[in-house]
């Protein structure tokens, strides 16, 4: 999908890091546009949570960049707000759920009413309205995980990085998250960045696929999704260009695994890649 | 995850020496006795004497064979102190951890013995039996037997209901089940009330040495202090700063290695 | 499963069995040294109900809150500072642990030279000993806040302000609190060792000055006193805390 002359909002430009000997990511390129979904795909252990410290600015890398909107950044930006994997180890058991998701936002100066009507206005966005008064340990794994999301709306970031986000609920419930992050990038224009090593998921909510593999991990594909904004569980998971897409990513990641590079089938767009 | 924000301070393989906790400890402890020795000798300090001062009154004390009586007073009353406060407080703690009745009816009870101080009874004590080593161990004894009891309770309360079916089921005898089933499961509890009675006993005997006076460690910190002999004072307040560290080092280590083999997960009480 | 009165009444039992068995034992005691119970508690109600409260247990208590007060600030403003910095915590670890085990009271006779006779030296002693507790179990507890509290912070650009007290002190608050148990019970020891010492007024001087004068009876009186101001001392420990860490015992049920 060609766009305008518009700088990416979220660049990833070479990126590499090692831990002592150890490489972990090797040249890793990609770019997110604005309300692009772009899903990072990968089996365990790739180096998912390496690259996505490195986008957050969490942790430092060795060479290339991260730019917000074409400028570089080294620390955690404004622009940019992370979703955990853990909701039950990111979200302050001390405190009720409002107040938690008011945190971010006391760094602004803004009176507490106002702050109190964002908190509020985020919850109602993901579904869990009243539920302000409620303490984290009071609700469900789900709705935890909806707390943090609401969290990261409260704080109006360009990019959301979501790092695993529905590994450790529900089959029921993440499909009911899938679903929450499409209406939200549908509705409020979010970019958003989730990493996950669930194919299935990966091609059900983005615009494009990244394929993370290999040792040192890099992006040995990107692979984009012309399956339109409008998803739906049953039915867009039962399209055949749905499974092929599926299909040939899955062929990918075994490839890479077992170091080579599979011929790109027909039917699937490829727009590029990456060293290997 | 390596990239955790935590500091970690065992060498990464990258850090540089000076980061290390081998180096950076005994440098922290050298450069405040420099400190110590720099401000005490321009007078900054008054009358604080010294680290060159105190190391000399200890090396004195030492040499001239004026610290043992002391010492072994006080060790010695530590030490009856808390194989009494061990032995009675098993023996008391066992049969209430063990019955369920028995515990409700004594917990309450338990808890507010715990909170008194025992040196309260030094003026009852130093009534009856004057200011000798007796005086001492009682309350020593007295302090520190709570800890034992309740650690007691705790151990025995804690053994696996499943289990003592299975021992009951079987007709096991009761020296029997106490040595193979209430023994084992205790152990860690136990030790961990010998470790906290151990402290109890050494903070007491002290305490009690200065405020009777009764002799030991206790009492010279006084007679120094008296005659004028402060480098001396000084050397006798370390030495039971080294003593502490050092029983509560060797009780804890202990406790570990009982904790270590036991299968259940708990955590080392405050 | 037990109604609330009844949960009462079984814990009871031992208590008043042993007052009870006190009070016929010593009925009618010759003994100097432990006078009959009736004449104690004639004389704890002549005292203590509330004729010395002023002039004995109010010192008392002050040096104890003022003591403990200080070191609880002291030791939570220095343990978060020091946890939060790991690498200067580990540095002085070994002077810290001989600090806290050092028995307080070795300092005693040093600090009534220094400070002399007053409720200063007693304030000054009780936070020598009260501090150490409280200043590790911080430094332990803020060390271990769990990492990925630390990445929500740094991601969302917490405030410093926000972090240390929305989010450091809380997480620590479970460790804080033990440490502040663990200080109480130092506290109210080192402040009747120091009314032995050196004191005009409060309850370790009273029962000195009873026991001096070989008035038993007041002395064992005085004894009850501290007695029953400890387990207050406790209780309502026990009950801010319930309180305060309610998150924490709910969090992981």
């Amino acid at each position: 999908m060609e766009t305008t002359a518009a700088k990416p909002v979220l660049e990833a430009v070479s990126i590499s890091k090692s831990f002592g000997e150890k490489r972990v990511l090797a040249d890793v390129s990609f770019s997110a546009e604005e309300g692009e979904f772009v899903c990072i795909v990968g089996p365990s252990g790739t180096g998912k949570t390496t690259l996505l410290r490195a986008l957050s600015a969490l942790g430092s890398i060795d060479s290339g960049e991260v730019r917000i909107n074409g400028t570089q950044i080294t620390r955690p930006p404004a622009e940019l707000s992370v979703v955990f994997q853990d909701y039950s180890r990111s979200l302050m058991p001390w405190m009720r759920v409002g107040k938690n998701i008011e945190l971010p936002l006391r760094r602004y100066k803004m009176p507490a009413a106002e702050r109190a009507e964002r908190s509020k206005e985020a919850l109602r966005d993901v579904g869990l309205e009243h539920a302000e008064h409620l303490y984290p340990w009071e609700m469900s794994g789900g709705m935890q995980q909806r707390a943090a999301i609401a969290r990261s709306l409260a704080y109006r970031p360009e990019v959301m990085i979501m790092d695993e986000p529905f590994a450790s609920v529900d089959a029921q419930t993440r499909a009911d998250l899938e679903d929450l992050m499409l209406d939200i990038r549908s509705r409020l224009g979010v970019t958003i960045v989730l990493v996950t090593h669930d194919i299935e998921e990966a091609v059900y909510l983005g615009d494009k696929v990244i394929v993370l593999s290999g040792k040192p991990a890099s992006v040995s594909a990107t692979v984009a999704v012309p399956l339109g904004r409008d998803r739906d569980q049953i039915a867009t998971k039962s399209r055949p260009d749905y499974l092929e897409l599926r299909a040939t990513i899955h062929e990918m990641i075994m490839a890479t695994a077992s170091s080579s590079l599979p011929e790109p089938p027909s039917g699937a767009h490829l727009t590029g890649i990456g060293s290997r | 995850m390596a990239s955790s924000p935590t500091t970690v301070l065992a060498r990464p393989v990258s850090a540089p020496l000076w980061k290390s906790a081998r180096v950076a400890q005994p440098a922290v402890i050298i450069a405040l006795l420099l400190l110590w020795q720099l401000a005490a000798s321009i007078g900054g300090l008054g009358a604080v004497p010294t680290p060159i001062d105190v190391a000399g009154a200890l090396i004195t004390i030492v040499a001239e064979g004026t610290i043992w009586e002391p010492l072994t007073t006080t060790l010695s009353s530590w030490a009856t102190s808390l194989m009494l406060a061990i032995v009675v407080g098993v023996v008391v703690g066992f049969p209430l951890g063990a019955s369920r009745l028995a515990y409700r009816l004594t917990v309450f009870t338990l808890d507010f013995m715990r909170t008194i101080p025992a040196l309260v009874l030094v003026p009852l004590v130093v009534l009856i039996y004057g200011s000798g080593v007796e005086s001492t161990i009682l309350l020593s004894f007295v302090a520190a037997v709570w800890a034992v009891i309740m650690q007691t309770i705790y151990g025995a309360r804690d053994v696996d209901p499943v289990a003592r079916d299975t021992f009951k089921s079987f007709q096991v005898g009761r020296g029997d089940t106490v040595k193979l089933l209430f023994l084992p499961t205790a152990l860690p509890y136990i030790a961990t009330g010998i470790r906290l009675s151990a402290a109890i006993c050494l903070l007491v005997t002290i305490s009690a040495q200065i405020v009777i006076p009764a002799g030991g460690l206790g009492e010279q910190i006084l007679i120094t202090q008296l005659g004028g002999a402060i480098a001396e004072m000084y050397a006798y307040i370390i030495l039971c700063g080294i003593l502490g560290v050092c029983v509560n080092a060797s009780f804890g280590w202990l406790e570990a290695k009982a904790l270590a083999w036991h299968p259940s997960h708990r955590k080392v009480a405050p | 499963m037990i109604s609330r009165p009844t949960r009462f009444v079984v814990p009871a039992l031992l208590p008043i069995l042993l007052v009870a068995i006190w009070w016929f034992a010593s009925t009618g005691s010759t003994s100097i040294f432990f006078p009959p119970l009736s004449e104690i508690l004639e004389r704890f109600s002549e005292l203590w109900l509330f004729t010395l409260v002023p002039e004995h247990v109010v010192p008392s208590l002050q040096s104890i809150f003022l003591g403990l007060g200080i070191s609880i600030v002291l030791g939570i403003s220095l343990g978060v500072l020091l946890g939060l910095n790991g690498y200067v915590a580990t540095a002085l670890n070994p002077v810290l642990q001989f600090l806290r085990y050092l028995p307080a009271v070795a300092l005693l006779p040093l600090a009534i030279q220094l400070i002399g006779i007053g409720q200063d030296m007693r304030v000054t002693i009780i936070v020598l000993g009260a501090l150490w507790p409280i200043l590790l179990n911080t430094i332990d507890g803020v060390r271990s806040i769990p990492p990925s509290l630390v990445d929500v912070a740094r991601s969302n650009r917490v405030r410093t302000v926000d972090w240390v007290f929305r989010i450091v002190i809380p997480s620590a608050s479970p460790q804080i609190f033990a440490g502040v148990r663990a200080s109480l019970a130092v506290s109210v020891i080192l402040m009747f060792a120091s009314e032995l010492l050196g004191a005009s007024r409060g309850i370790g001087y009273f029962i000195l000055e009873a026991q001096r004068q070989f008035s038993l009876p007041e002395m064992w009186s005085g004894m009850i006193v501290l007695g029953i101001i400890g387990y207050a001392l406790n209780v309502a420990l026990m009950v801010i805390e319930h309180y305060a860490l309610a998150w924490h015992r709910k969090s992981r049920a």
